[in-house]
């Protein structure tokens, strides 16, 4: 078990806090754990709560959807330093894709509960998160765009 | 060659062709009068199939082999469909070589980024053979590459045997991937953030279809690269090559002429603006 100290040095050497008040660091500290996934394992289902998010230290991470016909269709990987998540930020908290680790993985997992109730009573906290989680959520929509535009469709 | 021609095609025979992915082939030629063509990587030949017509096809080979051309060639019209369906000892015509070089002589003593984008790969590779056949001028060397799927990835035994050398890092990412990819997912400009390169002392070749180059731009701007770091090749479509027709007017440049690598701070002003 890591301790509050520890997790909150751990915390500041992600690019998701750089930055942020010490203060909040602390206490977005207070909702951390680290966490582990095997290779091959599921981190979290399709439709299911969103009940955390995860800033991956080590390993990487596939977003899949299941297509009728196909399969599962790896729509994004994700690796180290990445932010896995945001469905735990909009409502209705339900996951919109499957996450499953392609190789081990290491991550800080945030309880999105404790993580909310902190937004809601200390508007300074919301506020940053709101702001660093809408540019992680444009640059995904950017990069999803550009996949729909087929850019090496064309000469 | 003797006296050149730019407007007459000299005869080459097929000696090789490659199916390298469903739509896209690679032919090996060898003039029918023997004399070799010199060229530089980043240059490209009008190739002419006898009877259908005539298109601007980079060379996707080794320059330091001048007797032996190599075209990778993507079937997306008539003369490209033609071109990939000659067969072995079929003959074609080449007219070159034409156009502006890859500044791989600028690149020594720098870290050198080569970011390509689905066929885009094919111009590129002769400057990838000359940085590895003098690996020692060149400080870090790193391949960025994209496509749409793990099957339609171009020269893939070649990205393996590049990728398990210790002086290049290659990565790789395609858009989707179903079955056994274990790869990256995503666009190719997702992998600038992560390459390891002095970006004060780096230069960028980008080749690829232009709206992919244009986000690729944005992104090695983003990750602090100056638009005069970055070279780009101008694939938009020309006639005669030799700066004659008009066809290929690009702003008040000719591509045939001043490109179809550019720097891409001397052509920002008309990069996204369709047929000029
Ligand atoms: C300098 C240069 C180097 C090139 N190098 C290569 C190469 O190494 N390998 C390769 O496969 N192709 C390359 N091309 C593109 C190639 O020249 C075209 O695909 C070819 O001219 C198409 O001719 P076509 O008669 O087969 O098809 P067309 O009927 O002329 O065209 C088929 C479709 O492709 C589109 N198209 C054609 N040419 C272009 C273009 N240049 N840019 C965007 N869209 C286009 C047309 O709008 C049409 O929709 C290069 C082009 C240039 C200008
Ligand atoms: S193709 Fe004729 S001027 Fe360039």
């Amino acid at each position: 078990m890591v301790t509050r100290h520890k997790m909150s040095a751990l915390l500041r050497e992600a690019p998701l806090f750089q930055d942020l008040d010490e203060r909040i660091v602390d206490l977005l500290a207070g909702c951390a754990t680290n966490v582990s996934f095997d290779a091959g394992e599921m981190i979290y289902r399709e439709g299911e709560a969103a009940k955390q998010f995860y800033e991956i230290r080590r390993g990487d991470v596939a977003l899949e959807i299941f297509v009728p016909g196909r399969g599962p269709v790896t729509i994004e990987t994700l690796h180290e330093k990445d932010v896995l998540g945001w469905s735990w930020l909009i409502e209705p908290y339900r996951w919109h894709f499957e996450a499953r680790a392609l190789t081990r993985v290491s991550a800080i997992s945030f309880d999105a509960i404790c993580i909310r109730g902190k937004c809601e009573s200390d508007h300074e906290l919301g506020y940053e998160l709101m702001k660093r989680f809408s540019k992680i959520i444009v640059e995904r929509l950017q990069n999803t765009r550009m996949q729909l535009l087929d850019v090496y469709g064309h000469i | 060659m003797g006296t050149f021609e730019p407007m007459v095609p000299e005869a080459y025979r097929v000696r090789k062709v490659i199916r390298e992915l469903a739509d896209t082939y690679t032919l090996e030629l060898e003039s029918v009068s023997g004399s070799p063509l010199h060229y530089a990587p980043g240059q490209f030949n009008m190739l002419y199939a006898f009877g259908v017509g005539e298109v601007p096809i980079s060379m996707s080979g080794d320059p330091s082999q001048p007797h032996l051309l190599t075209h990778t060639v993507r079937a997306v019209g008539p003369v490209t469909q033609a071109i990939c369906a000659s067969g072995r000892d079929s003959v074609v015509g080449v007219r070159g070589p034409f156009g502006t070089p890859w500044p791989v002589e600028k690149a020594v003593g720098k870290d050198v980024v080569i970011m390509a984008g689905g066929i885009g790969l094919a111009p590129l590779r002769p400057a990838i053979y000359s940085i590895l056949q003098q690996r020692e001028k060149f400080g870090k060397f790193v391949l960025l590459y994209g496509s749409r799927a793990p099957e339609n990835i171009l020269f893939e035994s070649e990205l393996h045997e590049w990728r398990s050398r210790f002086d290049t890092q290659v990565n790789l990412t395609v858009d989707s991937a179903s079955g056994n990819w274990k790869g990256n997912v995503g666009v190719v400009s997702t992998l600038i953030s992560s390459i390891d390169v002095d970006v004060s002392n780096s230069l960028v070749f980008l080749c690829g279809p232009e709206i992919m180059m244009h986000f690729s731009i944005l992104e090695l701007i983003k990750r602090g690269f100056s638009k005069n770091q970055i070279y780009l090749s101008m694939e938009r479509n020309m006639k005669c090559a030799i700066g004659f027709c008009g066809h290929c007017q690009f702003g008040p440049t000719f591509i045939c002429k001043e490109g179809a690598v550019f720097r891409f701070d001397q052509i920002e002003r008309f990069f996204r603006i369709k047929e000029i």
